[in-house]
């Protein structure tokens, strides 16, 4: 068994490797996650096991510089006004490379955190490991976990609602839909959406 | 001089028959219908929108086709997802002032969850997005990514 964990990181490295390759491959409803260490915009690090009191974690892949995710921008700071307080505090992550966009080198990060006043954490993903292994495309790209035990199975992955434009238009807040299961003791209905979104600017290899 | 002689080409774009560049909003019932035309045409369908930057610097890829696959049987659609509410204020003026020649067309659908998966399962929602098919010969591929020149012509080479 020892032997076999050793390859463990082999191993992950393998299907990292191939997920490049093959195309997006990434976390589906029912995955276990395995836990990150980022840097936040207060200089901090954050990681999922750090608060031992949730009940899980809205994670919101997103950046300062897509039009999409500024769209969404007031509603993720709702999100986590809303849920919070219910156990489900929002950690957002920015995956994009600052080098190919330096809207969002940590520097502009922390500049429009506190401008915003981001109640919650805004994490760079500077290898872009954590948004690969999530399976993350694209800004916003949103994953709700909740704690099974001492570890989190992705519940909910997708979309925010369905109108980016106007929030007074939305009919369907597919996320608020998903946390009232959740909340409930429920697995989510509608565990899976899509929405448009700006590419997640990887890095140049 | 410089914005003159844009002018000028705007102009002229314009009074070229068949050049004129229109932009028709469309909703996805009436893409569903083109994208599922059966005959030898090639199709390229790019997915694009005036603020997301990649797309932006792929559109003269999508352009060159008429010249680079001249002759051949290939049509580009470049589809707008822009809001409609910026059709007047920014797409009408982009397309114009880049004087692209392809048709452009403005998908008008609030909820991109209600037809991202009808076009393509794999599609998760990010752009560009790039769907080349030819009904004839039941061919067809998705790409989610940005092409490089290289990339898209061997791509449509395998079509033809």
């Amino acid at each position: 068994m020892k032997k076999l964990l050793s390859f463990f990181p082999a191993l992950l490295a393998l299907v990292l490797l191939t997920g490049f390759v093959l195309g997006p491959a990434g976390y589906q409803v029912g995955d276990k996650v395995a836990d990150f260490k980022l840097r936040n915009v207060d200089g901090k690090t954050v990681s999922l096991a750090d608060n031992k009191a949730v009940k899980g974690y809205i994670v919101v892949f997103t950046c300062n510089t897509c039009p999409y995710a500024q769209a969404y921008e007031s509603r993720i700071i709702a999100l986590h006004q809303k849920y919070a307080p219910q156990g489900y505090p929002v950690v957002a992550i920015n995956p994009n490379d600052a080098a190919t966009v330096p809207g969002d080198s940590y520097a502009e990060m922390k500049a429009r955190a506190a401008s915003k006043k981001y109640p919650f954490p805004y994490l760079q993903d500077e290898t872009q490991l954590v948004a690969r292994t999530y399976g993350a495309t694209r800004t916003p790209h949103l994953y709700v976990v909740t704690r099974q035990g001492s570890e989190f199975v992705v519940s909910y992955i997708g979309a925010i609602d369905d109108n980016s434009e106007d929030a007074k238009l939305v009919k369907t807040k597919y996320v608020e839909q998903a946390m009232t299961d959740l909340l409930a003791g429920k697995p989510a209905a509608t565990n899976s959406t899509k929405a448009i979104g700006c590419t997640i600017k990887w890095k140049k290899s | 001089m410089k914005s003159f002689l844009l002018l000028l080409a705007a102009a002229l774009l314009w009074a070229l028959p068949g050049r004129a560049q229109q932009v028709t909003v469309i909703k996805f019932a009436d893409l569903q219908r083109r994208l599922s035309r059966q005959n030898d045409t090639t199709y390229v369908v790019n997915f694009w929108a005036t603020w997301c930057a990649p797309c932006v610097k792929e559109l003269p890829l999508f352009e060159q086709l008429s010249t680079t696959q001249a002759g051949k049987k290939v049509k580009v659609l470049l589809v707008s997802l822009d809001y409609a509410s910026q059709l007047d204020k920014k797409v009408k003026p982009f397309v114009l002032k880049r004087g692209l020649k392809s048709e452009v067309v403005l998908l008008n659908e609030p909820d991109p969850n209600s037809y991202l998966e009808k076009v393509d399962p794999k599609w998760s929602g990010a752009i560009p997005f790039t769907l080349i098919w030819n009904g004839k010969k039941n061919r067809r591929a998705t790409f989610e990514k940005e092409f490089t020149p290289a990339e898209l012509t061997a791509e449509i080479n395998k079509f033809l």
